[in-house]
């Protein structure tokens, strides 16, 4: 994959691809002041109207604001058509994966995927095997990481089955373009993304559990207002129309989930939960959580509440099964992935151990079990020390770690300072699965990262982000 | 319907809000009064005064020697010690508004939470008399703007009504704290003012309120003691007044027994305190004496709260 890197606008040549023209114009004649003030203007909206996130230990920095580019990046109709034809069959496959490893567990007799990366995983609930959940449906809501290397494929960088977050930025995103920039609206044809919350609502209403009222109770679930993703829960609350209950709002009589309201207990029959299992009942996994609802997972079990996404699905998403995903979708669908892996190294397997060992400075190497862009090694930006330390780390528990070739990610032109220079980007889509339907609003959470040359968008490390804009083709 | 928690979110936001107000109006009050003759060197410490009327004299005395200007301002508008402070109270007010953020309206949290950015702009330190002046017009235009925002902009539910109930609760609180502290200058036996120094008092007093004008305009009569209680008490005309904040009390409270169907303690007791403020004239209510009325009118404002608390936000 080395070679010269891809831009979305242009291209490896210098040419400007078509979907950018008017981009590209737009960029000629704009006075870089008066990006400036745009930039800042928009820094400004989004402080007020209090996008913030908090930096896990970062105390100083309570609440920061994402960065946002005001340059979008720009997919055309037909790049979407085949991304979402991926993105509909990987996570067909996850949710497949999902209900075979709870339930008969024929991809590990037919040996397609090692038994310990299943039942060994942190991440695998034992409490959910035998569990029949409506439609067979785990990862109602998945975040899936996309990047690109040149104008041909689409690779899956990783998959978010559990919460996946930063759908409210792709609104938000959206919603500021719009006001900041009105012009640009009326020369593009944009496919709009407004509509993800009646979607996220029709897709969650639609796993409603059997007995539950045609118009089912939905509930959005936060750990608080000290959750770094805490805006986002309120955000997608409030545009869902529904109750944003912490723990303490829930109890469970008689396996039902009721919320306290001013009006007596009240039945909830589909939790939206932004809080990880671990933390979801202290009666059936960590004592010690104050954040979840004692009986919640007996309720859950009973089939008497849906949880969004299902307990457990993280057995599907750690780095180590994302190794295998190209053979869980040829399993399951009988199918060739249209989404391409990114070539990965497990470091569980000696020979790959090895290579790695000896290729650290070129390589990416990450934590099984990592997210958030904790804990990873960038080779060719870590100095000998680092690589050196990172090496004992590795052999020291080496089925912990996965290892990638350092990918040029594509670049998008972006606004930095006093004027606009390429920087990488990469793409998430949000895929709902609903009962035997799929719905994917046309774009996604568009990550930057702001530093020259750095690879790692994520926001806990400097990333930023754009508004992404999927256009009719260009001449169609 | 509502979350309990929410609705008590809501109601403190509300009471938060409104006590930052009454903070800088206890503020403008003691600045005024200690500037005129005879103000700081009587045997009365305005400064020390102002705190009083806050019901926070014992935690100001645990955290500074003396009650000057510098360490009242301190104290009142920025200390972090002090939970009825202005930076405390919008602090409150705005994790309050946080947690409960999808009950609000989008220009309600951005009008909150621009006054929470824009407090960062007022330091504590010292403060020249025109910068505390400017300090506390902000404080109440940020009130103001909360206020307004809520009345424009909120759906008329149950939402509405416990921000309302928190508000009227607190300013009832209020109007009763700083009669209170100025109960002396109601001594029955005197019809009219002997002193300069008193008519400053009083007509501060209406300043702090906002009713100045107000009393002349229901009352056509130079300041009486007398008038000045019946004003804030008894006028529901005055929108500070006691029996104001208990007409919209009861009012939000049937609101809300209406749309849920059912009465409750918290109905009751709002009902059988308007009454008495309803059916009463000044002299038949303070019969005991000013201080006996108002000691009993804070306890039931209290228990309401309470009772409020019990019947939906628990």
């Amino acid at each position: 994959m080395a070679g010269p890197i891809f831009d979305e606008m242009s291209g490896v040549d210098g040419a400007c691809r078509p979907a950018y023209a008017a981009i590209k114009t737009w960029l000629e004649d704009s006075d870089p002041a008066d990006m400036k003030r745009r930039q800042e203007e928009a820094e400004f909206l989004f402080r007020r109207i209090g996008i913030t996130f908090a930096v896990y230990g970062d105390a100083a920095a309570e609440e920061r604001i994402i960065p946002f580019d005001i340059v979008p990046r720009v997919l055309t109709s037909r790049e979407w058509a085949d991304l979402s034809d991926g993105l509909t069959q990987r996570v067909r496959a996850l949710n497949m994966f999902l209900a075979d490893v709870y339930g008969k567990g024929e991809i590990v007799r037919a040996g397609i995927v090692p038994e310990e990366l299943i039942f060994r995983n942190p991440a695998f609930q034992p409490a959910m095997v035998g569990v029949k959940l409506p439609y067979d449906m785990y990862v109602h809501i998945a975040g899936i990481d996309i990047i690109r290397t040149d104008d041909k494929d689409f690779y899956v960088l990783e998959d978010n089955a559990r919460t996946p977050s930063g759908v409210s930025y792709m609104l938000e995103n959206r919603d500021v373009m719009m006001r900041l920039f009105p012009d640009l609206f009326a020369e593009h044809q944009i496919r709009p993304v407004e509509n993800y919350p009646d979607e996220l609502l029709a897709t969650l209403r639609s796993l409603a559990p059997r007995s539950a009222p045609s118009e089912p109770t939905v509930a959005l679930m936060t750990p608080g207002p000290l959750n770094s993703a805490y805006y986002e829960h309120s955000f997608l609350a409030d545009r869902l129309g529904v109750e944003l209950v912490e723990g303490r709002d829930l109890f469970v009589r008689d396996n039902i989930v009721y919320m306290r309201t001013t009006e007596g207990p009240k039945r909830v029959d589909v939790i939206y939960r932004r809080i990880d299992d671990d933390f979801l009942d202290p009666l059936a996994f960590r004592p010690d959580s104050v954040l979840g609802v004692p009986g919640l997972m007996a309720a859950y079990r009973a089939g008497n509440v849906t949880l969004s996404n299902a307990v457990g699905t993280g057995v599907a998403d750690d780095k180590a099964v994302y190794t295998y995903m190209p053979e869980i979708v040829r399993f399951y669908l009988g199918e060739e992935p249209k989404l391409k892996n990114v070539p990965t190294w497990r470091c569980r397997e000696p020979d790959a151990l090895k290579y790695v060992l000896e290729h650290l400075p070129e390589l990416v190497v990450k934590e099984v079990h990592g997210s958030g862009g904790y804990g990873m090694l960038v080779g060719p930006k870590a100095d000998k020390a680092q690589i050196a330390a990172f090496a004992e780390k590795l052999k020291a528990d080496p089925a912990g770690f996965i290892a990638q070739p350092t990918l040029a990610l594509s670049t998008s032109p972006t606004f930095v300072g006093e004027g606009v220079a390429p920087r990488h980007v990469d793409l998430r889509p949000f895929v709902l699965s609903g009962a035997n339907k799929v719905r994917i609003v046309p774009g996604g959470l568009t990550r930057v990262a702001l530093k020259e040359g750095s690879l790692v968008v994520n926001s806990s490390q400097g990333g930023g982000t754009k508004d992404t804009w999927i256009i009719e083709d260009p001449g169609a | 319907m509502l979350l309990s928690r929410h609705a008590d979110s809501l109601f403190w936001l509300a009471r938060y809000m409104e006590r930052a107000e009454n903070t800088a109006r206890v503020l403008e009050t003691a600045s005024r009064l200690a500037s005129v003759p005879n103000g700081t060197s009587g045997a009365r410490n305005e400064w020390e005064a102002a705190v009083d009327a806050t019901g926070a004299l014992d935690l100001f005395k645990s955290l500074y020697d003396e009650a000057t200007p510098r360490t009242v301002v301190d104290f009142l508008a920025f200390s972090p010690n002090n939970p009825s402070s202005i930076r405390s109270c919008f602090e409150m007010g705005r994790n309050n508004a946080r947690s409960v953020r999808t009950a609000l309206t989008i220009d309600m949290w951005e009008t909150i939470n621009s006054s929470w950015l824009e407090l960062r702009r007022f330091q504590t330190g010292k403060m020249t008399r025109q910068e505390l002046n400017g300090f506390i017009n902000w404080v109440k235009e940020a009130s103001l703007r909360f206020d307004g925002s809520a009345y424009r902009t909120m759906l008329r539910n149950d939402a509405y009504y416990f921000l309302r109930l928190g508000s009227y609760i607190e300013r009832a609180d209020f109007t009763a704290r700083i009669l209170d502290a100025r109960s002396s200058l109601f001594d029955p036996t005197r019809e009219t003012i002997s002193g300069s120094l008193e008519y400053y008092q009083l007509s501060s007093l209406l300043r702090c309120v906002s009713a100045l004008t107000s009393y002349h305009w229901v009352y056509r009569e130079s300041l009486r003691p007398h008038l000045i209680a019946d004003l804030m008490i008894l006028r529901e005309q005055m929108p500070r007044s006691l029996a104001h904040c208990y007409e919209n009390i009861t009012r939000f409270l049937d609101s809300l027994a209406r749309d849920y169907g059912r009465q409750g303690p918290a109905q009751r007791s709002a009902r059988a305190t308007y009454g008495r403020l309803q059916n009463a004239d000044y002299a038949a209510l303070t019969d005991a004496g000013l201080d006996e009325f108002l000691a009993g009118f804070l306890a039931d404002n209290g228990r309401l709260g309470a009772a409020i608390a019990d019947q939906y936000l628990g």
